[in-house]
């Protein structure tokens, strides 16, 4: 037992899931799904944005929703109660986050012979989830005001890989003393091209906004090469 | 835990490796991380005990780390600067124009097998 060999591998931990999301954006843009991916922190109105979202957009495109969590289907019963659109519950056993092949068995219970986009609300964490990816086509966050307008610099990876930033609660922002300029340019800072969206998923205001981005990024993706 | 995930997908790659191999024992893992990976190097070796105990061809093996300490350069004035120490604010021009050059790790880097396995 005293003679050791090295065997050398050298390899990312995240290689082997960016070749599988890689592989499985390829087959969504083949049968032309679009699958956008929701990332935020646990409690920010993930679930209530996406049902505000779901009543402005499901007669316009059909739309599947994927809840990821570590336990429960409360989020998914939510949803198709709310909408009516169909919604399914991945349990991730423990995981804090989604990888590509997680991702890829959740849409293997989906119908997607009869769907253009599926949204799926990962686990809240701003952490992992920036850290896998899933295979998605666009990365979305929502950032809520009491967490503060300084989150851009505490969680740079998640910031710099969305494509957009919906910021939620702004009802509440006097209360929490939540800079929206500040907060927009932290963003910048840590990613130029994000589009930043302030909304109320309580009263609905700002959400068509975020609706319409989402609209038009699925009719774009169709005709992309 | 965020860690115990990564410990996960270094198992599965560590097994790929040690069947690709013919290795039925592995002694130790070396990992290099970088110092802004977000893994905290303690809690990746407790989450490692846990659970390569579980697998025989893990059982009683070592996670060695490597820290890399993360290093921006400026795209402006190419000055090389410590991340941690002034983060994306190039110290020597003011400018954010900055990239990370290393620092982001989460390697592999090699296992260690008994000669005569």
């Amino acid at each position: 037992m005293d003679d050791l060999k090295v065997i050398e591998i050298k390899k990312s931990v995240f290689a082997d899931n960016e070749t599988d999301a890689n592989n499985l954006r390829k087959e969504l843009k083949d049968k032309g799904i679009f699958l956008l991916n929701l990332m935020s922190s646990p409690g920010s109105g993930k679930t209530t944005t996406l049902i505000r979202t779901l009543d402005l957009i499901k007669e316009k495109v059909r739309v599947a929703v994927m809840e990821a969590d570590i336990d429960s289907d409360v989020d998914a019963r939510k949803i198709k109660d709310a909408t009516g659109v169909e919604s399914i519950q991945l349990h991730t056993g423990g995981m804090c986050h989604l990888d590509a092949e997680m991702t890829r068995q959740g849409l293997d219970n989906l119908d997607l012979e009869e769907t253009d986009l599926v949204i799926l609300e990962n686990v809240g964490n701003l952490v992992c989830p920036a850290e896998f990816d899933t295979g998605s086509v666009r990365n979305a966050m929502i950032l809520s005001v009491p967490e503060g307008d300084d989150k851009p610099l505490k969680y740079p990876l998640m910031f710099s890989i969305c494509d957009v930033v919906v910021i939620n609660k702004m009802d509440v922002a006097p209360y929490f003393d939540f800079d929206l300029e500040k907060c927009k340019e932290y963003i910048r800072m840590r990613n130029p091209e994000a589009k930043v969206i302030p909304i109320c998923a309580k009263t609905g205001e700002g959400v068509e906004a975020f609706a319409q981005w989402l609209l038009d990024e699925v009719a774009a993706w169709k005709v992309s090469e | 835990m965020h860690e115990l995930g990564i410990v996960f997908y270094i198992i599965r790659d560590v097994k790929k490796t040690a069947e690709e191999n013919g290795v039925t024992r592995v002694s130790s893992v070396v990992m290099n991380i970088g110092e802004v990976s977000t893994v905290v190097p303690e809690y990746l070796t407790d989450c490692w005990r846990w659970a390569a105990d579980k697998e025989p061809l893990l059982k009683g093996s070592e996670l060695k780390i490597n820290p890399i300490p993360a290093v921006t350069v400026c795209e402006d004035c190419k000055t090389e600067y410590d991340t941690v120490r002034f983060g994306k604010t190039c110290p020597s021009c003011g400018s954010t124009n900055t990239v990370l050059l290393r620092g982001n790790e989460v390697e592999i880097e090699s296992i260690t097998v008994p000669e005569n396995n």
